[in-house]
């Protein structure tokens, strides 16, 4: 065995010189730099403290309406998902196709429509909405924000949630079931803990997804990032104002995204030999 | 009396909005359809890159999808739109000074959705890539082909069809991402059944119609997807 293991051959030589992969790669590479230091450039000369005095503020409370929406259509949409998901894997027909029904709807229409809809859309119902007192909360765009949003991620998150609970084999329900337990307690102590490793990283992009489309509630008059960024360029007709708005939203995913690889590698620490 | 009004409105002509929001979705399909073959040869370079050995023809492609896929749409197409016309009129100003530039929303779009597709489609061709074994290009190479015939013979008609339903995902995005251009005053489907809703002020009626057609266009693609999917298997038993 460590005979072959010596007779190993070695990897080639680096290839040196200038060979054409190189020569693009380096172009692209410069360009990108210098589509950076364009950007910073830019920043640097179009410095304006009025415009930075006037509008940090703005941005900075905008972050925290983007980081709570998503945050609070996350959760409501976590817990709706559960449902839906449940009504998915069930074996009755009309429950599972109801629920087939909802994640179709939801995933196969934009976001902007759905938010519209309940924006614009349910204000052809004032009177009834009225009536069963419901009105005072579609009044609010941020409320209609936080509605269409976590139905919307409701339906994709049943579906991880469904997938994930899926790609635990039926062995465990059984084992789980010899030993007594019942289907509750086998759900919350033998199927969650494996399903949400495989979880994860679909819950993490979702995360993301819904970070990046919460930029949306800006188009029905929430002041979020970008609703305070539009209002910053509408005054100003400068275009700095975008420009710092995609460097946050930039930085924030990145952070999201490294922080979930993260938690991946910590919690499958286990599983590698 | 408002069930029979609501069917005017519905009706073909100067008094319905049937065949504005007909016009719109049009629109919408043509700019998905012109965003398609852009995004795809971007995306697959752009995977190309991703798979080389070179670090600098790397690093430059994963700056780029990480640039286009951290971005949010709406974001990257106001930078595009508004910062476009600014960036060109000061280029041009050195030649013509007084150019003006205004930039049509149906390219801002495509050319937007394509870098955001590109950047999805990309990590689809990635995972492609690397599920095709390496002996596929050695005896691509054996038999005397060159890198570039062994790419267009051997490997992309594999590579088509293992990406293919990651593919289809791509499209169905874009397909919901063309709603964003509305906002820059792209007169497609959701554009013209908000402006219906404004005028009639039957704005739930209006709306969810934009929505069944989105619904309606993603029912279309999965069977035209399907029934792509049933040919490529059919020419593979063949073989």
């Amino acid at each position: 065995m460590s005979a072959t293991a010596a007779m190993v051959e070695r990897p080639p030589p680096r290839t040196r010189g200038w060979p054409r992969p190189r020569i693009v790669g380096y172009a692209l590479v410069c360009l990108w730099i210098a589509f950076g230091l364009g950007i910073v450039g830019y920043l640097f000369f179009a410095w304006n403290p009025a415009f930075f005095a006037k509008y940090a503020p703005a941005y900075l409370s905008g972050l925290g309406v983007t980081l709570s929406l998503v945050a609070i259509s996350m959760v409501l949409g976590a817990v709706l998902s559960m449902p839906v998901a449940y009504g998915r894997m069930s074996r009755n027909r009309i429950l599972s196709g109801l629920a087939y029904c909802y994640v179709y709807f939801f995933r196969g229409t934009p976001l902007l429509v759905q938010t519209f809809l309940v924006y614009y859309g349910l204000g052809s119902f004032r009177p009834e909405l009225q009536m069963i007192g419901l009105w005072d909360f579609f009044k609010d765009a941020f409320n209609c924000g936080v509605f269409a949003f976590a139905l919307n991620t409701a339906a994709y998150q049943a579906e991880i949630l469904r997938g994930a609970v899926e790609s635990v084999p039926r062995g465990q329900w059984e084992g789980a079931a010899s030993l007594g337990l019942h289907k509750l307690q086998t759900l919350r102590k033998i199927i969650l803990p494996q399903a949400l490793i495989v979880a994860l990283r679909p819950y993490g992009n979702e995360l993301i997804l819904m970070v990046k489309a919460s930029a949306i509630v800006a188009i029905i008059t929430v002041y979020d990032l970008m609703g305070n960024a539009k209002l910053a360029f509408a005054n100003s007709f400068d275009i700095q104002a975008y420009i710092w708005v995609a460097l946050v939203y930039l930085v924030m995913v990145e952070l999201l995204r490294h922080a979930i690889e993260w938690i991946e590698r910590r919690i499958t620490i286990h599983l590698k030999r | 009396m408002p069930a029979q009004s609501i069917w005017t409105l519905l009706s073909w002509g100067p008094d319905g909005w049937s065949d504005d929001i007909a016009y719109g979705v049009i629109v919408t399909v043509l700019l998905a359809l012109a965003t398609l073959p852009i995004g795809l040869t971007i995306g697959f370079f752009i995977a190309l890159g991703k798979q080389s050995e070179e670090p600098s023809l790397r690093l430059a492609a994963n700056i780029y999808t990480t640039v286009f896929r951290g971005l949010p749409e709406l974001v990257t197409l106001f930078l595009f739109f508004f910062g476009m016309p600014i960036l060109l009129q000061h280029l041009i100003r050195y030649f013509r000074p007084e150019a003006t530039i205004d930039v049509n929303s149906f390219v801002a779009g495509m050319i937007v959705l394509s870098l955001i597709f590109s950047s999805y489609a990309s990590e689809v061709f990635l995972s492609a890539f690397r599920a095709i074994p390496k002996g596929q290009y050695e005896g691509g190479y054996s038999i005397g082909l060159s890198r570039w015939q062994t790419m267009r013979l051997v490997i992309l008609p594999q590579l088509l069809r293992i990406a293919f339903p990651g593919l289809e995902n791509c499209w169905l995005s874009l397909l919901k991402d063309t709603s964003l251009v509305s906002v820059v005053g792209l007169a497609e489907t959701l554009r013209n059944a908000g402006v219906a809703a404004r005028v009639t002020k039957h704005s739930f009626l209006f709306y969810s119609i934009a929505a069944l057609v989105f619904l309606g266009l993603a029912v279309v693609s999965s069977f035209a997807t399907s029934a792509i999917l049933r040919s490529l298997g059919k020419r593979e038993a063949q073989r």
